[in-house]
């Protein structure tokens, strides 16, 4: 390394009378780092009181903007506190340097008072607008689904069978074997505290009822649709915003491709299509763990489970759940479109619109699943 | 050795790089004059980029040296990497800016990484950085979303400026900038050169950069540095796609109102000053 330029900045005083000659010496590079901020404090704190000062430039070694900036803000404070300052012995490269670098007090914005009542307020308005727009955002954007669905449907030639099929594989097929795990585990997990719970009534068996209503009803399409709202839902934010990111969405709008009937659609029939199939999956695996461990802990057989199942439960109770599944993948799925073109230019943007996306979709899904849950009791279905 | 006498900046011999069974750079030598702007052209995919790259030592290669301030980057210690790293500053083509900070914040990135200065000093040399490349001082405080594309590659020199670099590298520093912008951003780099005794290593396809600030053109075909020497060099080649670059229709018609341009606008700079 050319250790020779890295002399520190530094500087020697004559004072004569009321002028004070600075001659400055090293390099002053920013290299120096505090050393530089330091030495060019120091120098003008030299030059208090003077009338004349003059900076001599003669024993510099290297000079570069930050040097530079430093020697003409402190020459400026020097200035500006009432001394004629002229700087001697420039070479042509600091001359322009110094000229290039010239010190400029920075403007001071000012900034309104601020009152936190109000600013409580602001953010509460602008909280309660945001809820009010997300939620008429989400009847617009259903609208006009609503509409592409229906221009499809009239006109088959602008159906995307391909893409829909593309993405009920990454939706559904790849999803398999996670939905498969979970929703044996939360079965087994279940069956065994209803058996636990229940045994002390002496009625250990009806934990098979407990098993076959919860899981059907309710749990099967529950996880299902919270795993898919983290793993897809997170996908299509990310893929749409990223799109939109790089114009690629404006790309398909001025080709005259609407992004509603390439992207959206295909995403959300896929979505609609797989949550059943996935849901049945869950809810058969669900039995299959509430059934082992029935067999494990209760030591009832498999036989005698399906049985006692056969009895509990009806056709309606996995209606149920399989009425709500594709209610739910409108949900997730619309959640995540609307979130995906939210996403503005910055890489940040999209990480907290895909966050967003994936917390909005979970709530929405057990949200309306509160709501499914007072409309079946209401029907007594 | 460079074309005004000294120890070359860059010293690039034999270099071979390559991706998978592609070779795209074979046996490579390059030599780049300290203090000058060096221009670097050639078709596309012929591996500007990449070269820039692997100088910058992103891209692994297979075969060959590389020097920079005259010292071999394969026989460095990762400190003294780091250390060579601070002396170089490298403006990408789509700027690079980091899109969550604002601008200031990204020109004092690397301030903050290598340096003890207090906020107020960054701030005042990030202000000036600003000014230096010729943004508007609100420009500061905008996020590169909010920036137009000549305001990013902008605020992209200012980044690469933050340490005042001994050696720039800009990759196609005028791409996608109006004529005039580019011709402001050439002025620039000219006054950067000037003022910071920069040496300056840029991949430009643009035919008035090459006229106006480039000290020294080096052309790249085939995996190699097919000539490297000063306009006049290029003008005189034989190689075929030198011909076709220098001789064609847009190029001579810059080199008819070359001469005549450049004398107004030296005319025109001490005329406003």
């Amino acid at each position: 390394m050319s250790n020779s330029i890295s002399a520190a900045p530094n500087f020697s005083v004559e004072r004569d009378g009321e002028t004070v000659r600075i001659a400055l010496r090293g390099a002053w590079t920013i290299s120096a780092s505090r050393a530089l901020e330091k030495t060019a404090v120091a120098m003008s704190a030299a030059g208090k009181g003077a009338r004349r000062v003059a900076i001599d430039f003669a024993g510099v070694i290297r000079l570069d903007t930050a040097g530079a900036w430093l020697i003409d803000k402190a020459r400026a404070q020097m200035a500006a506190s009432g001394a004629a300052t002229e700087y001697q012995s420039l070479d042509a490269d600091q001359r322009i340097l110094l000229r290039e670098a010239a010190y400029a007090p920075a403007e001071r914005e000012l900034r309104p008072k601020r009152n936190r009542l109000f600013e409580f307020l602001i953010r509460l308005g602008v909280w309660g607008a945001m809820i009010g727009g997300n939620v008429a955002t989400g009847v617009s954007f259903l609208g006009e689904l609503a509409a592409a669905a229906l221009r499809v449907a009239f006109n088959p030639a602008l159906s995307r069978p391909t893409s829909m099929v593309f993405h009920m594989e990454n939706f559904a097929l790849r999803a398999v074997p996670i939905i498969v795990t979970i929703n044996f585990l939360v079965g087994c997990i279940v069956e065994q505290q209803g058996i636990f719970q229940l045994r002390r009534f002496g009625a250990a068996t009806y934990a098979v009822d407990l098993i076959g209503v919860l899981t059907l009803r309710e749990l099967g399409v529950l996880l299902t649709s919270i795993m898919i709202a983290g793993r897809s839902g997170s996908a299509i934010t990310a893929e749409l915003g990223s799109m939109k990111m790089r114009e690629e969405i404006d790309a398909l709008r001025v080709m005259g491709m609407a992004p509603m009937e390439v992207l959206v659609l295909p995403r959300i029939l896929a979505l609609v299509f797989s949550l059943p199939l996935l849901t049945f999956i869950a809810d058969i695996a669900a039995l299959g763990g509430g059934m082992t461990t029935a067999y494990l802990y209760d030591g009832l057989g498999f036989q005698a489970f399906l049985v006692r199942l056969q009895d509990a439960i009806g056709l309606n109770t996995i209606l149920v759940g399989l009425i709500k599944s594709p209610f739910m993948a409108l949900v997730v799925g619309m959640i995540a479109c609307i979130e995906g073109f939210r996403v503005q230019g910055s890489a940040e943007s999209l990480g907290r619109q895909v966050t967003v996306s994936v917390v909005n979709g979970i709530f929405m899904v057990i949200f309306v699943d509160g709501l499914f849950a007072i409309f079946f009791a209401g029907i007594h279905y | 050795m460079g074309s005004n006498g000294k120890e070359p900046i860059i010293r690039v011999r034999g270099l071979h790089v390559g991706f998978g069974a592609k070779t795209v750079l074979d046996g490579l030598d390059l030599d780049v004059p300290p203090g000058e702007v060096t221009g670097f052209v050639g078709g596309s995919g012929q591996g500007k980029s990449v070269l820039t790259r692997a100088i910058l030592g992103l891209v692994p290669k297979q075969a060959g040296t590389i020097e920079v301030f005259g010292e071999d980057l394969d026989r460095m210690s990762l400190s003294e990497h780091r250390a060579l790293e601070r002396r170089w500053g490298v403006m990408f083509q789509g700027g690079a800016l980091f899109s969550a900070l604002t601008v200031k914040q990204n020109i004092q990135t690397p301030m903050r990484e290598y340096l003890k200065l207090s906020q107020s000093v960054m701030d005042e040399l990030a202000m000036l950085k600003i000014k230096l490349v010729g943004l508007p001082p609100d420009a500061a405080d905008k996020v590169p979303s909010q920036l137009s594309g000549g305001m990013v590659k902008r605020a992209a020199l200012a980044r690469a400026l933050a340490l005042d670099p001994e050696l720039l590298f800009l990759d196609e520093p005028t791409s996608g900038l109006d004529p005039i912008g580019a011709a402001d951003f050439d002025e620039l780099i000219a006054t950067l050169r000037a003022t910071l005794g920069l040496s300056v290593f840029m991949v430009t396809h643009d035919l008035d950069s090459l006229y106006s600030i480039c000290d020294t053109i080096a052309a790249l075909a085939d995996g190699k540095v097919i000539a490297a020497g000063p306009l006049s060099t290029m003008l005189a080649s034989d190689h075929p796609w030198l011909r076709a670059y220098f001789h064609g229709r847009r190029a001579r018609a810059i080199v008819k109102q070359g001469r005549a341009a450049a004398l107004a606008s030296a005319q025109g700079i001490e005329g406003a000053r």
